[in-house]
């Protein structure tokens, strides 16, 4: 089996129901994305397949049809993307356990909306679940990252 | 107990005096009377000068003994140091450290006396300091109860001073220049003429030289980085997906295991038909570990697919099976048998409430068993090897999960090896050694090479300690518009002894969770009781963020807001003239005025006040709600408290907001109930908080005062869950007694 993760071509065998994030996470050891529940229920496992974001737990390998990107590919910290920088400077972590995915989201989010309203921020952030209640910090980071990719 | 008194005397004769530009410290020696646990493992060229600082040829490290669960207490506790020993931020690296009495956490009982805290007399105190001298004999590493910044705020001081004093000291002796001559800067010592001297060039002679007998620490007013922000150590790594978890270790030959053990906890196996789990593509071996069984695979899917194909027969539970009959026993514990405490007691209850002409008010409150439910699943990482045991987990309890796993491997303690890593949360759930000792389990049947496990979420959902249910009846009366009798009778099962009980300690005496933020509130009402009685326990429990505040403040302070508004008072105003305590009373104006209490509101808009002191906290919250048509919108929370001194604005905020979050969530929307014996929610489609686009604006403000310095991290929880109730009957008239409030009233 084939798949392209963050610009790099990958080569693998595995059954192709097996879920992405674990090919990812144990196979190739890209392990940005993360494992909270398994059933696409908190985003944790985020990715993006073409530039959509997918939850990487729910999505057979085998079904995967385009270049995969992690939160290790979107931005390195010495290149980091604007959604990264904004949750930087606000120090939007805990944890940090939710935050690749909700970066990810972010990030997804963004590319299809360059003139997010408020409400459109909270709608498209509600799927990704964070323990710590980071929410707030979230909420600006967004907004900020919107307002420097030029959009708000 | 001679023992016990001796160090107690010195404690107490030894101590720091304040002098001007500074703090004196010098009870060095009694403070570090255990051996440098850096000194085991230190590789050639390394230096230790203290339990927290190491310095190589080629950096420095700081040691922060305390689990960083999200709290952001590694660059906390870094910043004490660095802050002394005059190190740029950043120009460093922090580590957890080993396991270490040397750590022992000095804060962790003092919260566990029968003293409000609002009590600071002469007992008080000194019962509160022996509680430092219990901690210290029994070497409590724990990471829990908002301490670490407390227990941290003059020990990682006074470790950062003593070691830039030993580098100034072989500055001098390297020079000639007398130590009064050299200043210190970034890390390096500073001679008259400009010259750097690096302190990872003078680590070697200053690790020879004597530990100064006292040291002075900065005034407040010349501090570089505490109270200033600064940006946390882990927040680059944790953006860009560069951190590394427990969960996401990686090691040559490593194998992938999961557990299945019986839901119904402490229940033990009948039976295991594992034949097709056997089979599965990828499955090395099914082994036996406590209460059920593990699967060791090549991979983490393959493990739990195969773990889903066992077909176990589990045995019943030993305790009530469903969460009727667990009522049932909380309910049937209000009886003189099971009383546990009456700390708070005052006037005569009974006569009050018979007061002629009273309003008289009675009324049963319920709060649910709650999961932690942390996003990093319980994840573990082991070693068995020639009788040695290497584990890496994250632990808020590195001391006993050594002693737990030591007994799964049948080892001596002194065999075991423990790496405390950071993890993807806790909120308690790290204070259990279950997936420790299961990890051990695994690699002793899977020797010679890393075994990780990882816990499905319904494994960790199905299998929490979680925060116990309660129940309270209250009773009031009022009479010419104020309240003449307050008492509230509180059943629950006792957190503490569950939880020591699983590491075979029996804890003495009246459990204080039971009524903690409830027996302690600074409030002077005339007749005003609270008692105690301990549940049997059922479903084992454990602490969960603010332990047994997070729920007695819904208990205690929503019923106070009934019985103002019977008296026909203003919620705030009431509060504060009863309220007798000055620190307190100083959040309660502080947030009257952030929201502008009493200004007119809306149509169908309402405000709920909410005050708890928990963990030598006041916090007061108040919330805004709209009555809308969807439902309950929560528009605002404005929230004041003291925590003495805030040493990072930013991470104060951070965790404030979060536990606003974390308390406004779970009373909206959580509970776990139990059906045949097991929590019947899996996941988080049946055990969720709110999501971003139901979370409020919440302004924050610390009120400045001369108090102790406190943590901030579980203090937010107790007064969001009153507020919110208090603010839907001022919106709604709808009076909730019961958590989750949306089993009573819809929300947006």
């Amino acid at each position: 089996m084939r798949l392209t993760v963050n610009g790099q071509p990958h080569e693998f065998d595995v059954e192709p129901e097996m879920p992405l994030l674990w090919v990812l996470r144990d196979e190739l050891g890209v392990t940005g994305p993360k494992f909270g529940c398994g059933m696409a229920l908190c985003g944790a496992c985020t990715v993006h397949i073409d530039g959509k974001a997918v939850r990487s737990c729910q999505m057979p390998v085998g079904s995967v049809k385009g270049a995969v990107k992690t939160i290790e590919g979107l931005g390195t910290p010495e290149a980091l993307h604007a959604v990264q920088r904004a949750w930087i400077e606000l120090q939007v972590a805990q944890c940090g356990y939710c935050q690749s995915g909700q970066i990810m989201t972010a990030a997804a989010f963004l590319a299809q909306h360059r003139h997010p309203t408020d409400e459109q921020i909270d709608m498209a952030m509600t799927a990704n679940l964070c323990r710590c209640g980071t929410y707030p910090r979230i909420r600006a980071a967004v907004r900020r990252a919107a307002d420097s990719l030029g959009g708000r | 107990m001679g023992r016990i008194r001796t160090i107690a005397r010195r404690t107490f004769l030894i101590g720091s005096a304040a002098a001007a530009g500074g703090l004196i410290v010098g009870w060095i020696a009694w403070k570090w009377p255990i051996a440098n646990p850096l000194l085991k493992d230190l590789e050639a060229g390394d230096v230790t000068l203290n339990p927290y600082v190491r310095i190589s040829p080629t950096g420095i490290s700081i040691i922060a003994p305390r689990a960083d669960v999200g709290q952001g207490i590694h660059s906390m506790l870094a910043a004490m140091v660095a802050e002394e020993l005059d190190v740029a931020w950043g120009g460093f690296t922090v580590e957890h450290g080993p396991p270490s009495a040397a750590y022992y956490n000095e804060a962790i009982l003092a919260e566990g006396v029968p003293f409000a805290a609002t009590n600071d007399g002469f007992v008080a105190r000194r019962v509160r300091g022996l509680t430092k001298v219990v901690t210290k004999l029994v070497g409590m590493q724990v990471t829990g109860g908002s301490t670490s910044v407390p227990d941290g705020f003059e020990k990682m001081r006074v470790a950062g001073a003593v070691a830039r004093q030993m580098l100034l000291a072989a500055a001098a002796k390297q020079t000639g220049v007398a130590v009064g001559s050299l200043r210190t800067e970034a890390g390096a010592v500073i001679t008259p003429d400009g010259t750097r001297l690096e302190y990872t060039a003078l680590a070697a002679a200053a690790a020879v030289s004597s530990t100064p007998s006292n040291v002075t620490l900065k005034d407040p007013s010349e501090w570089k980085l505490l109270g200033k922000p600064h940006q946390r150590l882990d927040i680059e790594a944790k953006s860009t997906g560069r951190f590394e978890y427990g969960i996401d270790m990686r090691m040559p030959g490593m194998v992938y295991a999961t557990v299945r053990t019986n839901p119904r906890i402490g229940g033990g196996m009948t039976s295991m038909d594992d034949a097709a789990a056997k089979a599965s593509k990828g499955v090395i071996k099914v082994v036996p570990v406590k209460g059920g069984v593990g699967v060791v695979a090549d991979n983490t899917w393959r493990a739990f697919q195969a773990a889903a194909q066992l077909k176990p027969q589990w045995g019943a539970a030993p305790y009530p099976a469903t969460s009727q009959e667990i009522w049932d026993v909380v309910a049937a514990s209000f009886v003189k048998d099971r009383q546990d405490s009456r700390f708070k007691d005052e006037g005569d209850i009974e006569a009050a409430l018979a007061t002629d002409g009273a309003t008289k008010l009675d009324a049963e409150y319920r709060i649910p068993f709650l999961a932690h439910a942390p996003l990093e699943p319980m994840t573990s990482v082991a070693r068995f090897a020639d009788g040695k045991l290497e584990v890496w987990a994250s632990t808020q309890m590195p001391r006993f999960a050594v002693g737990m796993a030591a007994k799964a491997a049948g080892i001596e303690p002194e065999a075991v090896t423990l790496h405390t890593l950071p993890s993807g949360g806790s909120f308690g759930r790290r204070l259990e050694t279950d997936y420790i000792e299961q990890v051990t389990q695994l690699a002793v049947a899977h020797p010679g090479v890393p075994v990780k496990l990882t816990w499905t979420r319904e494994e960790d959902m199905t299998h929490d300690f979680p925060r116990p249910l309660g129940m309270s009846r209250a009773r009031g009366a009022v009479k010419d518009g104020k309240i003449v009798a307050y008492a509230l009778d509180i059943a629950a099962p006792a957190v503490a002894s569950s939880q020591m009980g699983r590491l075979g300690l029996s804890v003495p005496g009246p459990d204080i969770a039971i009524v903690a933020g409830a027996w302690d509130q600074p409030y002077g009402i005339p007749n005003y009781r609270v008692t105690g009685y301990r549940v049997p326990e059922t479903v084992p429990v454990s602490s969960w963020r603010s332990v047994g505040a997070s729920g007695n403040g819904f208990l205690h302070d929503c019923f106070l807001d009934e019985l103002i508004v019977a008296a026909g008072a203003d919620p705030l105003r009431e509060r504060i003239r009863l309220c007798t305590h000055d620190a307190s009373r100083r959040v309660l104006e502080a947030v009257g005025e952030m929201s502008g209490w009493g200004t007119p509101l809306p149509a169908g808009r309402g405000r709920g006040v909410a005050f708890v002191i928990a963990f030598g906290v006041p916090v007061a919250e108040v919330v805004e709600v709209t009555n809308a048509p969807a439902g309950i919108t929560i528009d605002r929370v404005f929230l004041a408290c003291d925590v003495g001194r805030v040493l990072d604005p930013v991470n104060f905020e951070n965790q404030v907001q979060g536990g606003v979050i974390w308390g406004l969530g779970h009373a909206v929307n959580a509970e776990l109930t139990y059906a045949d014996g097991m929590a019947q929610q899996t996941n988080f489609h049946q055990f969720d908080g709110i999501r971003l686009r139901q979370v409020p604006e919440i302004i924050v403000q610390a009120v400045k005062s001369g108090s102790r310095i406190h943590g901030i991290g579980e203090p937010p929880v107790p007064p969001a869950a009153p507020a919110l109730a208090n603010a839907i009957f001022a919106a709604t008239g709808q009076r909730i007694r019961e958590l989750p409030l949306r089993k009573h009233i819809n929300f947006a």
